[in-house]
């Protein structure tokens, strides 16, 4: 009798879950609000206990470099390392700056003039559960004023876009990650394409583009792909890789092929943060044309 | 009273060490960037042990785990993993747990289940057709590394859970 009882209890309780899960599924389809409180939770919970880990985890490794290398020249050389990024970083979008403002300036008389990038750092705490996605959490969140849709970058290269943000940590999805599609253009002929995540090519270290027009200018082998100017979401010129094949669609209209990604998604410990989203950017452009 | 909070607590210390590890260390730990799912392990396995009920809510707790940072969609991850508990509690019921071969088999087919329905959810209705490459690039590789984990996990959560059963007799004893 009690053990009938008790599987009848059961069934209320799988269909009440059930249910919960649905409406759960259904409000966060239609409001982005319903997950707020969970983040809070989340926040208070898990989260220390990822950067406890990891901080373990870089403790350990700290000690066994520390056999190799004098502790302090590991010091400076890390210093040193993390400038170097910064540096490069800064030179490499100096010197895209240069060449977009040098060509936009020429052919159309516009001097655009995006001022150089705040940038945060923060260190990547937790990667996704699953072996289907590539997302992964980093430490600083709305706290620290990141927001839903900025661009991450590490070293010199784009790595994802803020996708949710807690109080203290973000979620970001890779530009790998199968369900990521960026609008991108070669640099050097200024073809615009689509690079897409690819779950198939994880393993390979490549990216998949298409959609490039076929027309008269060749794209070689090494040519660097940026962020184009018609995305919505990132900001312009931000390298993501360089063409390591193409080749022309059976229509013969488009061109398409893979990418090398300029970021090393395997060993990814620190990334930047832009604090400034593609919105913030047009808004600003829109109000300087109404100044003027 | 103060037993059932232990229990609770137990239960959801596991499912957050689990969430945890399974973010950080198995990252490095991760064979040809295949990581085991040691949330399913641990749901089946306490659902299996413990019984339909408690399965279900602790399959909840650790989807919804998932759901907040990583999921899309909320309460996707939580239905996913709550079903598993929920079936594997009905099935232990029917059998002994003492065998090691049984429980494996089910959180075997558990994450058999879940791989083959990720990817009809999240990839077929994608139009990414290739089923034959995510099948033996990521479903059966991470079911074997699962498969391996759970053999190692699921005596340690038996271990445990009988640790406080037998306390939980005890204390019932001092009663009657």
């Amino acid at each position: 009798m009690s053990k009938h009882s008790n599987s009848l209890k059961n069934k209320y309780w799988f269909g009440g879950l059930c249910m919960l899960c649905a409406a759960l599924m259904l409000l966060s389809f239609f409001a982005e609000q319903v997950g707020g409180p969970f983040k809070i939770v989340a926040s208070f919970t898990v989260i220390p206990m990822q950067q406890g880990v990891n901080q373990v985890g870089i403790w350990l490794h700290e000690f066994s470099e520390n056999f190799k290398t004098m502790k302090s020249v590991q010091a400076e050389n890390e210093k040193l390392q993390e400038e170097l990024d910064m540096l490069m970083a800064e030179n490499s979008a100096l010197q895209q700056e240069k060449y977009e403002l040098e060509r936009l300036r020429e052919l159309y008389k516009l001097d655009m003039n995006y001022a150089e990038y705040e940038k945060i750092g923060a260190h990547v705490i937790g990667c996704d559960s699953g072996n289907w996605f590539s997302m992964f959490t980093i430490d600083k969140g709305s706290l620290d004023g990141v927001r839903v849709d900025m661009n991450v970058i590490a070293g010199n290269g784009l790595v994802g876009i803020v996708t949710e943000t807690g109080p203290t940590w973000a979620t970001v999805r890779s530009v790998i990650d199968d369900s990521s599609n960026v609008s991108a253009m070669v640099l050097s002929t200024s073809d615009r394409c689509i690079v897409n995540g690819d779950l198939t090519l994880i393993n390979d270290g490549k990216l998949s583009f298409e959609q490039m027009e076929n027309n008269d200018n060749t794209v070689v082998i090494g040519d660097q792909v940026v962020t184009s100017h018609i995305s919505d979401k990132y900001l312009q010129g931000i390298l993501i890789g360089y063409i390591r094949e193409v080749s022309v669609d059976s229509n013969n209209l488009t061109r398409s092929g893979y990418i090398t990604p300029a970021v090393d998604f395997k060993n990814l410990q620190e990334v930047l943060v832009i604090t400034e989203t593609k919105e913030d950017v047009k808004n600003k452009t829109n109000a300087n044309e109404n100044v003027n | 009273m103060k037993l059932k909070m232990k229990r609770v607590l137990i239960t959801i210390l596991f499912v957050l060490f689990g969430f945890v590890l399974q973010g950080t260390l198995f990252q490095r730990l991760a064979l040809g960037s295949i990581k085991p799912n040691l949330l399913l392990v641990i749901v089946a396995s306490i659902g299996f042990l413990r019984g339909a009920k408690e399965g279900m809510l602790t399959g909840f707790l650790a989807g919804m785990l998932i759901d907040v940072q990583f999921g899309g969609l909320l309460g996707f991850y939580a239905f996913f993993y709550m079903v598993t508990g929920y079936v594997n509690g009905l099935l232990g019921g029917t059998y002994y747990e003492e065998a090691l071969r049984i429980p494996v088999a089910f959180i075997a087919a558990s994450e058999f289940c879940y791989g083959v329905l990720i990817y009809l959810l999240m990839f077929m209705l994608r139009s990414e057709f290739d089923f034959p490459y995510y099948f033996s690039h990521i479903i059966i590789p991470e079911l074997i590394y699962t498969i391996l984990v759970a053999l190692a996990l699921y005596p340690m959560i038996r271990l445990i859970n009988y640790r406080m059963e037998t306390e939980e007799k005890r204390s019932m004893g001092k009663f009657v």
